[in-house]
């Protein structure tokens, strides 16, 4: 954990002439919750030790706009897109990872008709290709024989269809995965989504993330995995709510791998 | 049958086609009131679409007892419908069974199929109401299924009952009437289930049961015209329009959201130091799209959300998967259709009245029918979609309106401007600068 960490940026890249194998889209809440900094922490740890050139855009980076979109604030959102297509492609962008699910799906989808056409990789998809390239060995770890429940973030699922690969990756942790009532297609939301993360929520009976949070201690599990810092925080406000902190972790899928390798 | 039968019968047909078709062209009409949008791309994946959820039944399976249950009353009504064309040719010439003499075997096949559909077709809509009115399933008792949408649930499968078991009686009698003594009806068909109820007519005069299968006859065809002729007010629509609408369907993925065009443009000339604000005025086109950003009424709102609108067939499965409606929120999927299609049908009243024109009449699908709270209720999580059995997307509506509250009357909830605010200013959603967004770099 001592060892710092190795962060280059684009423009440094960029003076040494070099271009990386791939860019790391931070996110705002990856680059300034505090939560959410740990997850980017533990995925750049693992960058490093599995020696991937990677590089961040760092304070070039700028919010996607997919709070402003969701809200309905199209013209803040295209200003986004327009002003990080500008930066991304000024640096031949090709190659992105990203860590949250509204940047990914952002990116990918959200970005071509604007101009900005890239391969666009959410990081569990990213760790599983490591993996098969037998770049990066997971073992179980601190983690062999926990029971873990995967949340599937709405913008990585259903939105994206991606159910697969984090789920493959925790099952490389030799754990027991069990699945909730309601998973990938069928997921419930966490109640972040569609800028909600952003304001209070509307009258109602129940706040969305303790109806998720329940979903998840139906099945018992000592981990809730995520893969979006939005279900990460989301969830573990249900679990405070559920007073069981103590016995029942949220994870980001990224923080399992990197500590089951004691990175 | 005398010649006045046929001509009655004629009558009654063009009377019945016509009604139909002068609905469907207003229901073309308020459709096309809506927003163009481009739905002819990648024809093949669109084929495939309708050939597995509507046709296929696909989406509808992922509730087995409804789906399960649903598939029979589907199959049942397209194949009955062949049975309807040999009515229709008897009816005009005044024949019987036409069919049989040509189709010898499969004949009996098909009435024997027939019947077998009739009878589970009866079977599965009596489940229907059960789950409707006694079990009361939750999405069924919900608040905004209350009034006409509750009863026509009803009525319909009231009607499709009604229908079965005149089917079932015009066969039986036909039956008795062909193993009478000397037969009064050439033998035609097979009966597995009606066989059963023929002898409800042993004892009667010829003449009489003759005078019933008549009655049957004209009941039966009499309520399918009166049948088709209801779907325009009824959510029933959807046996029609789940073709279409499954075929125009987004294709893209779910969480990719339409990039207002009109927006780009003036975003593109704000960023642009080079350009010229006047020449990039767009040519004046008394056809294009109005000005206005998102939606508050249904004219704003494209052609496949008002096809949606008029396809949704009110079945809850969307509300019943919503995060903001399982936590006790105001919004509900399904109303956002249901409420969309009820505004369609009121502008295209007043249309109507107004030989041709919409006159204003100081109402909007916004406020008045869909309120602010139940818009920001919505994560966009896209549950309602997913759960949607013909592909209906409530979520694009709900957008759609966001973006006119947001973009034409600045009414967003107060935190959601901060929210923007800060996007604007420091390009992250939180009051941080971008100057410290690689910090967590050197943090322990
Ligand atoms: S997208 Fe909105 S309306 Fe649809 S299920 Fe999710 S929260 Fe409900
Ligand atoms: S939108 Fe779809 S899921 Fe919702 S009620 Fe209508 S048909 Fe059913």
């Amino acid at each position: 954990m001592s060892e710092s960490l190795v962060v280059p940026t684009m423009a440094e890249m960029l003076a040494e002439g070099k271009q990386p194998e791939v860019l790391f889209w931070v996110g705002c809440a990856g680059s300034f919750d505090d939560r959410a900094k740990k997850i980017t922490k533990a995925f750049v740890r693992i960058l490093n030790r599995t020696n991937v050139s990677f590089a961040v855009l760092g304070t070039e980076e700028s919010c996607t706009g997919d709070p402003a979109k969701r809200a309905g604030n199209e013209f803040l959102f295209q200003m986004q897109a327009m002003m990080n297509i500008e930066v991304l492609n000024a640096y031949e962008a090709k190659k992105i990872v990203t860590a949250c699910p509204h940047c990914f799906n952002t990116l990918k989808n959200e970005y071509p008709e604007l101009g900005g056409n890239y391969e666009v990789i959410h990081h569990t998809e990213f760790l599983k290709s490591l993996i098969d390239d037998g770049r990066l060995t997971v073992e179980g770890g601190q983690f062999k024989g926990k029971k873990i429940t995967f949340h599937d973030p709405c913008y990585l699922g259903r939105a994206n269809k991606v159910y697969e690969a984090p789920r493959d990756l925790i099952q490389k942790l030799d754990v027991e995965l069990v699945e909730m009532k309601r998973s990938k297609a069928n997921g419930l939301c966490c109640g972040a989504g569609g800028a909600q993360m952003f304001k209070d929520a509307e009258p109602g009976n129940k706040e969305v993330n303790v109806l998720r949070t329940e979903d998840a201690l139906e099945v018992k599990p000592d981990i809730i995995a995520a893969g979006c810092p939005f279900c990460n925080t989301m969830l573990t406000d249900g679990i405070k709510h559920e007073h069981k902190e103590g016995e029942v972790k949220v994870m980001d899928v990224a923080e399992l791998i990197a500590n089951a390798q004691d990175l | 049958m005398s010649y006045l039968d046929n001509i009655l019968f004629a009558i009654l047909l063009v009377v019945g086609f016509g009604f139909f078709a002068a609905s469907v062209k207003k229901i073309i009409r308020n459709i096309n009131l809506g927003v163009d949008v481009d739905r002819k791309d990648n024809p093949k994946a669109r084929w495939k679409n309708m050939a597995m959820i509507a046709l296929g039944q696909s989406k509808m399976v992922r509730r087995p007892v409804a789906g399960i249950l649903h598939i029979f009353v589907y199959v049942g009504f397209i194949i009955i419908n062949i049975e309807l064309l040999e009515i229709i040719i008897d009816g005009l010439l005044g024949t019987h069974r036409i069919f049989a003499p040509y189709l010898g075997v499969v004949y009996d096949v098909l009435i024997a199929s027939f019947e077998i559909l009739a009878i589970l077709v009866i079977f599965a809509v009596t489940v229907f109401w059960l789950r409707r009115n006694f079990i009361r399933l939750k999405r069924f008792i919900h608040s905004d299924l209350t009034g006409f949408p509750k009863s026509d649930a009803n009525y319909i499968l009231y009607f499709e009952t009604v229908l079965m078991i005149l089917f079932l009686l015009m066969n039986a009698s036909d039956l008795h009437l062909q193993n009478v003594p000397g037969g009064v009806f050439h033998k035609a068909g097979s009966f597995p289930i009606s066989q059963f109820i023929a002898p409800i007519f042993n004892g009667m005069s010829n003449e009489l049961v003759v005078i019933l299968f008549e009655t049957f006859w004209w009941l039966h065809i009499v309520g399918i015209l009166i049948f088709m002729n209801y779907l325009y007010f009824s959510k029933h629509l959807h046996i029609l329009l789940a073709f279409p609408n499954t075929y125009f369907a987004n294709l893209k993925p779910e969480g990719q959201f339409d990039n207002l065009a009109s927006v780009t443009n003036e975003v593109k000339l704000m960023m642009d130091p080079n350009a010229d604000p006047f020449a990039a005025a767009p040519p004046a086109d008394e056809n294009a799209a109005p000005a206005k950003f998102g939606a508050s009424d249904v004219q704003d709102l494209n052609w496949v959300q008002l096809l949606n609108a008029y396809t949704c067939t009110e079945c809850g499965r969307c509300t019943s998967s919503c995060p903001a409606n399982q936590t006790g929120k105001k919004l509900s999927p399904r109303k956002i259709m249901m409420d969309t299609r009820d505004r369609l049908t009121e502008v295209g009243k007043n249309i109507d009245a107004n030989k041709g024109v919409f006159v204003p009449d100081n109402k909007s699908l916004l406020n008045d029918y869909i309120t602010p709270e139940e818009l920001w209720a919505c994560t966009s999580c896209n549950a309602c979609v997913e759960e949607c059995p013909v592909n209906i997307s409530p979520l694009s509506i709900i957008m759609d309106m966001r973006r006119y509250l947001v973009m034409e009357q600045s009414a967003a909830p107060m935190s959601l401007n901060a929210m923007m605010t800060n996007i604007e200013n420091n390009g992250a959603p939180w009051q941080y600068s971008q100057q410290d967004r690689l910090n967590w770099k050197n943090e322990n």
